[in-house]
């Protein structure tokens, strides 16, 4: 529809007004695009630069200076960012199959009609949007209770389920048609096979959205593991890039020296770190796009 | 009269029943769905509502060995001593400070962009510019603190510009006066994008004849949007605006405690990042409860306040 309303609108002849209207608006966008995107081409350019070329240079960068990949190398053969990338990898995975499952057996559950108590659980789990204990009641539940620290339930099982992402998931699941499940019960399904063979497969874009959601909320999480994580061989990637980017950052700039179990590390390298960091998720989401949208909408405009 | 008390109660009887009834009926019918229900409904007991439950270790002078019912009850003393203590009005002013500023530029930041996005005549165009504001969403807050960071500092990439322009080198992560617009810019930079979606999805929604009504009457583009699309995604934008407001009081934390340094602390200590100090790193689990418990609710009143103006208004409310 929006293509057939543009198209319509280009083949009207324009006013001066409109030519005015569409060059101010298509500068914005340009010049939006440019700071979005030139930090992050900085960071691209810099981790490609040659260290000496980059801090002799002043301004903005159109490309690397003098090509070279030393800073990767250097990265990859750092063993803690290795680790990390593992320790992130486990996480990752372990925690987005435990957000799916929960979320889906929630969000089918509450799709249903005719469930008589429904209604309560709801304002239950609603609720929780509004209200909380707060930092430190979770996490003396977390740490002292249960005596989570240094086990990667910590990470994962007190965010085991995105109040927003159930409610979207919920929102999708009731959108599958009725009959379909009613001709499943007849031919004998319970719920769990109407879940698993009608309401999944037709529910893929919004259960896609929904993952990457989670796998990206694990993949950039620090915070939990910063609290609950006292043993540095557990320390996902994260954390390690807080080390490299700030506490350095931090270090050199309140007393000129950096802390002595972080060894010194150059300029390019800083850069290439934050390349090795965020290059998997940033090329995994433009696939995923064209259902943000859908994903986004159903839960938060129709409720 | 007795033939009535005895109707009566077998209509109690009967009604009781069928409640009864309904229950185990209805709990044959879905036994599978309560099945699926608990661990979800575990998972809200225990991580949710055990935390609140624990809150209450704001009245009490907690000791972790005694636990929660062995510590001596205190009443408001943790409040007052917030209340009286040195940071209290900092603490406030810069939660406030950087949430105002984040709704006077932040708020409308990515409805503009919806409405500019909207007004592209190339479709193409139009993609590229969502593809590229999406993408700091996806970037992490470590990540996006490290930029900024190496951007401001002292030989960064902004200084570097300015110096250019003959401006001469300012170390902007350890003024405490650049501070709140730093965090709400950035914060912008990462949201703009991706905050968008909703309200291009509320666009979608708005019946094109208006716009073909509107254009008849010799509506201009501007117009337009002040015309229909506005008013077409007013009940979004009131949603969003009071779940915003019910975020008065809160900063987060993580970014905080990624951006603030001992030099700019005067402005950049917000109550999240104060609850963070006193709870996790100096183990003041009472008072630091206390302060959480206090944001809470502030919260919970701010959101209470901004649905009921809201319904007063227009009618739009959460509830």
């Amino acid at each position: 529809m929006g293509i057939v309303t543009a198209r319509r609108r280009a083949a009207i002849r324009k006013s001066p007004g409109e030519r005015t209207f569409d060059i101010v608006n298509y500068s914005l966008m340009i010049l939006l695009l440019i700071v979005t995107l030139y930090p992050i081409l900085h960071v691209l350019f810099a981790s490609f630069s040659s260290p000496s070329l980059l801090s002799a240079h002043r301004g903005v960068l159109l490309g690397p200076l003098g090509f070279s990949t030393d800073a990767y190398k250097t990265v990859f053969a750092n063993p803690s960012i290795g680790l990390g990338y593992r320790n992130t990898l486990f996480y990752m995975s372990f925690g987005t199959a435990l957000n799916m499952v929960m979320t889906i057996l929630g969000a089918y559950a509450l799709s249903r009609r005719n469930v008589m108590w429904k209604g309560p659980i709801m304002f239950l789990i609603v609720f929780t949007m509004f209200f909380n204990g707060g930092l430190i009641p979770t996490y003396l539940l977390v740490a002292k209770n249960l005596n989570w620290i240094d086990t990667p339930w910590a990470l994962t099982v007190p965010v085991a389920i995105n109040t927003w992402n159930l409610l979207i998931l919920k929102t999708s699941f009731e959108a599958v048609p009725e009959a379909l499940e009613e001709a499943a019960r007849i031919d004998g399904a319970n719920d769990f096979t109407i879940l698993w063979r009608v309401v999944i497969p037709l529910s893929l874009p919004a259960l896609a959205v929904i993952l990457l959601f989670y796998a990206v909320g694990h993949w950039n999480s620090f915070f939990s593991a910063l609290v609950y994580l006292r043993n540095r061989e557990l320390y996902p990637l994260q954390l390690i890039l807080r080390e490299i980017l700030i506490a350095n950052s931090m270090d050199s700039m309140t007393s000129g020296v950096s802390s002595g179990d972080i060894e010194p590390i150059g300029v390019t390298i800083k850069y290439a770190t934050i390349v090795v960091a965020t290059v998997p998720i940033l090329i995994l989401y433009p696939f995923l796009q064209r259902f943000f949208v859908k994903g986004v909408l159903v839960g938060s405009v129709k409720e | 009269m007795k033939t009535a008390q005895a109707l009566t109660s077998t209509k109690k009887a009967t009604r009781s029943n069928s409640f009864w009834a309904r229950v185990v009926k209805d709990f044959r019918r879905n036994k599978y769905i309560y099945l699926m229900l608990t661990p979800v409904i575990l998972y809200y007991l225990v991580f949710h509502y055990i935390p609140m439950y624990g809150a209450q270790i704001a009245f009490k002078d907690f000791f972790p060995a005694r636990g929660i019912w062995g510590s001596p009850w205190i009443g408001f003393e943790h409040f007052e001593t917030f209340f009286e203590g040195i940071y209290f009005w900092r603490l406030i002013r810069n939660t406030l400070a950087i949430n105002g500023l984040d709704l006077i530029l932040g708020f409308p930041a990515p409805i503009i962009l919806a409405l500019l996005l909207n007004e592209l005549t190339s479709e193409r165009f139009k993609r590229v510019v969502q593809t590229v504001t999406y993408m700091p969403h996806f970037i992490s807050l470590v990540v996006v603190v490290g930029m900024v960071l190496d951007f401001l500092a002292r030989d960064g990439l902004i200084n570097q510009l300015l110096a250019l322009v003959g401006i001469g080198p300012t170390a902007f992560m350890q003024e405490p006066k650049y501070y709140w617009m730093i965090y709400v810019l950035s914060g912008i930079w990462q949201s703009i994008g991706w905050g968008s979606i909703i309200y291009l999805a509320a666009i979608t929604t708005i019946d094109p004849t208006l716009y073909e009504a509107a254009k008849v009457d010799g509506a201009s583009r501007l117009r337009q949007i002040w015309h229909v699309t506005i008013p077409g995604i007013m009940p979004t934008i009131m949603l969003l605006f009071i779940l915003r407001v019910g975020q008065m009081m809160s900063v987060g934390y993580e970014k905080t405690i990624l951006m603030y340094n001992p030099l700019n602390m005067e402005t950049a200590d917000v109550i999240a990042s104060y609850v963070y100090r006193k709870g996790i790193l100096e183990a003041d689990f009472g008072f630091s409860s206390a302060v959480g418990l206090f944001n809470s609710v502030i919260n919970f009143a701010f959101l209470i306040a901004a649905n009921r103006m809201s319904r007063h208004l227009n009618q739009n409310s959460l509830w």
